[in-house]
């Protein structure tokens, strides 16, 4: 995705490099619109900390010159306590961009000039970005950029990036200062007098030993402030000078406060001239909306009111396109296929017919589910709507060591499993979200639950609701119960700090909401046309060769190897290729039944064999085991794409084993320990 | 509920004994209040004081139902906290 500017060498323009422009800001400030008007790239622009989770970079023109851009992701600061934070600053110290440009929202300045303070102790020129100005003014807020700019000592530019506006004034002044190596002198916070001498002597004893290229004098900074990075970094290098500098850091070990005070009276002062405040007190339209929005009662009911609609249009209108598409692209297709490839080996056109078309095309019929999930999620996002969400959920969460953050996700993992895995993006605490990601697939998604709703009556009759009820819920205690393990055991130590800003309500950008959109289904896309590819054809092979059926095939005889571990939960071999088959797509345990029984030869249905063949424990343990078997392979896909580890697939994969076969035994043994039969 | 052993380590204006601190979790909504002290580990005195509650910061809390997390005010923004972080925040009331 990332375009490093090559058009830069054309003609007459070799002498001039490229010039880098670093993006910085807080969540919710609009840079991300800022990119995508400099680039005219699609990315995700989010309401929502965390979205922009590694830098993007894009290319533009400005004044005669390349200029490349990078998007580095949302941070409040420039400290080392979340992921972002340590990037972004790693990026500004490694890279050395040209110019940062700091895109702050007007209507909260004082808090976003925080991370300009923080900029300003960096070797990196800024010029500011003053965002959402219109918004301000009708809160009341009043700026005069160029009183701002005096104060400062920086280029103030005012944008409206969601109309574009301002955007190409500010390239312009970020080519212009690049272009100016002197004329460069912003007033800097400065630090109390009585740490400036502890820092004096801090820097004194520190430089020798600083590797490059971290500036001396902002290590010892960040010593002072406690940072555990940079501790942890200069630790060892010090060698015999540790004990002496170890000894000034314990005497400020209150220095953060004071450090942070500092910086916030210091944007008070430049504050103070160039914005008028309206007095505090009045009632924005913000507040006025979160009075029931985020109210426990009426919150969690405008909560459960948008979860319905986003579920009743999922089967109105994405279950019926997504069945469709089976008919029309799928079946037609692999038809089409067959027919076309007459001439061909029979292997070949079964590898293309059952293998390709049937694997990815299924793949692909998720399109209109996603199509309307991220769209729904894209304008309650863009509204500022997620955050309150979050908030409401928040204390249900916690049960599991999770946070009101994880609540969307794992609630759009009962449509499908896919949006629930890529929806954890949003988690900023990389524990948590990797936690999120691994219990995702204990939710049932619409598929698994449309195979219990399909066997449940073929073995319990009319007791078939209340064991479908009693399977959910199963998944749901499971999930919280693998919840808290995680937490607690492999992925614990981290504090479960729930920090989270309330963005103003604003009017959703559709442009905005369009480019998240169109880049989650390319994604998507992208992922269907390499890793499901190669998964479907090797499953297709498994599951056909060497015998040509799937008694004879590999995943068979797999199957009946397995049968001593199938009967301790009363289940024949049939049952464990049905399972496996589940993999390709969760509907597969249907048919794969339908075909291992005979089912239709001696004109019986599939309720007559299945309902002979197993007693309802032995049902029942199976029914368990494929609510809670691995997910299908787009989820183990969307899984490895997000956490871009295969240990951690793997992992999953392992863990949903374990819970799902120990979960069968137990019910199975179980059973037959009371005398159930 | 105040953890077992808070780590009084972060101390930035002098407080006297006579003015009443509180918790930031156990103030009212809508009540306006000045930060007086920050606890709690490292990371999380770190966090919270760049977000903007540093001693001497005005903060006023916009929503509080006595249990579960709430949202504050502070430096021109919208914050909301888990009561856990809240607890971890001494305050001061200005007014009510």
């Amino acid at each position: 995705m990332s375009q490093p500017a090559p058009d830069a060498l054309t003609a007459g323009e070799q002498l001039e490099p490229v010039l880098k422009v670093a993006l910085v800001g807080q969540p919710n400030v609009g840079k991300s619109s800022v990119f995508n008007d400099l680039t005219g790239q699609a990315q995700y622009v989010s309401n929502w900390p965390g979205k922009t989770s590694e830098p993007k970079s894009g290319s533009c023109d400005a004044q005669g010159r390349s200029v490349q851009i990078i998007d580095l992701p949302g941070t409040y600061s420039l400290g080392a306590s979340l992921a972002e934070e340590r990037m972004v600053r790693e990026f500004l110290i490694r890279q050395q961009p040209d110019v940062v440009a700091l895109i702050v929202n007007a209507t909260a300045l004082e808090r976003n000039l925080y991370l300009l303070a923080e900029l300003l102790a960096l070797p990196v020129k800024v010029v500011l970005g003053l965002n959402m100005v219109d918004v301000a003014a009708k809160q009341g807020i009043v700026i005069e950029p160029h009183v701002l700019e005096a104060a400062l000592g920086l280029s103030v530019v005012p944008l409206n990036a969601s109309r574009s506006q301002g955007v190409d004034e500010l390239i312009q002044a970020a080519v212009c200062l690049a272009a100016q190596p002197h004329g460069y002198t912003p007033n800097r916070p400065e630090i109390r007098s009585d740490h400036r001498t502890v820092l004096e002597e801090l820097q004194r004893l520190i430089a020798p030993y600083v590797p490059a290229p971290y500036p001396v004098d902002w290590a010892a900074l960040k010593l002072l402030e406690g940072d555990r990075q940079i501790t942890e970094l200069l630790h060892p290098l010090l060698g015999e000078q540790w004990p002496a500098v170890h000894a000034i850091l314990m005497q400020h070990e209150d220095a953060i406060l004071a450090i942070a005070g500092g910086r916030y009276e210091w944007i008070g002062r430049m504050m103070r001239a160039g914005i008028t405040q309206p007095r505090a007190g009045q009632l924005t339209l913000t507040d006025r909306i979160d009075r029931v929005a985020t109210h426990p009662v009426w919150g969690m009911l405008i909560l459960v009111g948008i979860l319905g609609v986003l579920f009743w249009l999922t089967y109105a209108l994405g279950t019926p396109l997504q069945t469709w598409l089976d008919v029309h692209l799928v079946q037609a297709g692999s038809l089409w296929a067959l027919a076309q490839l007459q001439a061909a080996p029979p292997w070949l056109a079964e590898l293309v017919a059952n293998g390709i078309i049937a694997g990815v095309g299924t793949v692909l019929t998720l399109l209109p589910v996603l199509l309307i999930f991220f769209s729904v999620l894209g304008i309650l996002e863009d509204l500022g709507y997620m955050a309150r969400a979050a908030y409401v959920m928040d204390r249900f969460m916690h049960l599991m060591g999770l946070h009101g953050k994880s609540f969307l996700p794992l609630f759009l993992g009962f449509g499908c499993n896919v949006p629930a895995v890529m929806g954890a993006r949003s988690i900023e605490s990389p524990k948590a979200r990797l936690i999120t990601i691994l219990v995702t697939p204990l939710v049932p998604c619409t598929a698994r639950l449309a195979v219990l709703a399909t066997l449940a009556p073929i073995f319990f009759g009319a007791q078939a609701l209340w064991v479908t009820w009693g399977l959910v819920a199963l998944n749901l205690v499971v999930l919280t119960g693998v919840g808290i393990v995680l937490h607690e055991g492999f992925l614990g130590g981290e504090h479960k700090a729930f920090i989270m800003e309330m963005p103003l309500y604003q009017l959703p950008n559709l442009r905005t909401i369009a480019a998240s959109l169109w880049q989650r289904l390319v994604d998507f896309m992208k992922m269907a046309g390499s890793i499901i590819l190669v998964v479907s054809v090797l499953l297709w092979a498994l599951s056909t060769f060497p015998g040509g059926t799937i008694q004879t095939s590999f995943l068979g005889l797999v199957g009946q190897k397995l049968e001593p571990l199938g009967r301790i939960m009363g289940l024949d071999w049939q049952m464990l290729v049905a399972l496996l088959t589940s993999f390709v797509r969760k509907e597969n345990t249907i048919p794969t039944l339908a075909v291992l029984y005979g089912v239709g030869t001696q004109g019986a249905g599939l309720g007559d064999v299945l309902g002979d063949r197993l007693t309802q424990p032995a049902a029942l343990a199976f029914l368990a085991v494929q609510m809670l078997f691995i997910p299908c392979m787009a989820t183990l896909a969307t899984i490895r794409q997000e956490t871009r580890s295969w240990r951690w697939t793997a992992l999953s994969v392992a863990l949903l084993l374990g819970v799902s076969l120990a979960m069968g035994i137990a019910i199975y043994q179980g059973a037959r320990l009371v005398g159930w039969k | 509920m105040l953890p077992k052993h808070p780590r009084p380590h972060h101390t930035g204006v002098e407080s006297t004994a006579s003015t009443q601190e509180l918790p930031l979790s156990q103030l009212p909504a809508g009540v306006t209040a000045q930060v007086t002290q920050v606890h709690g580990g490292h990371g999380l005195v770190n966090r919270i004081a760049c977000l903007g509650f540093t001693p001497g910061a005005e903060v006023k809390l916009l929503q509080n139902y006595g249990h579960g997390p709430l949202i504050a005010l502070v430096r021109g923004a919208r914050l909301a906290l888990g009561r856990g972080e809240a607890e971890q925040i001494l305050v001061r009331v200005l007014s009510v």
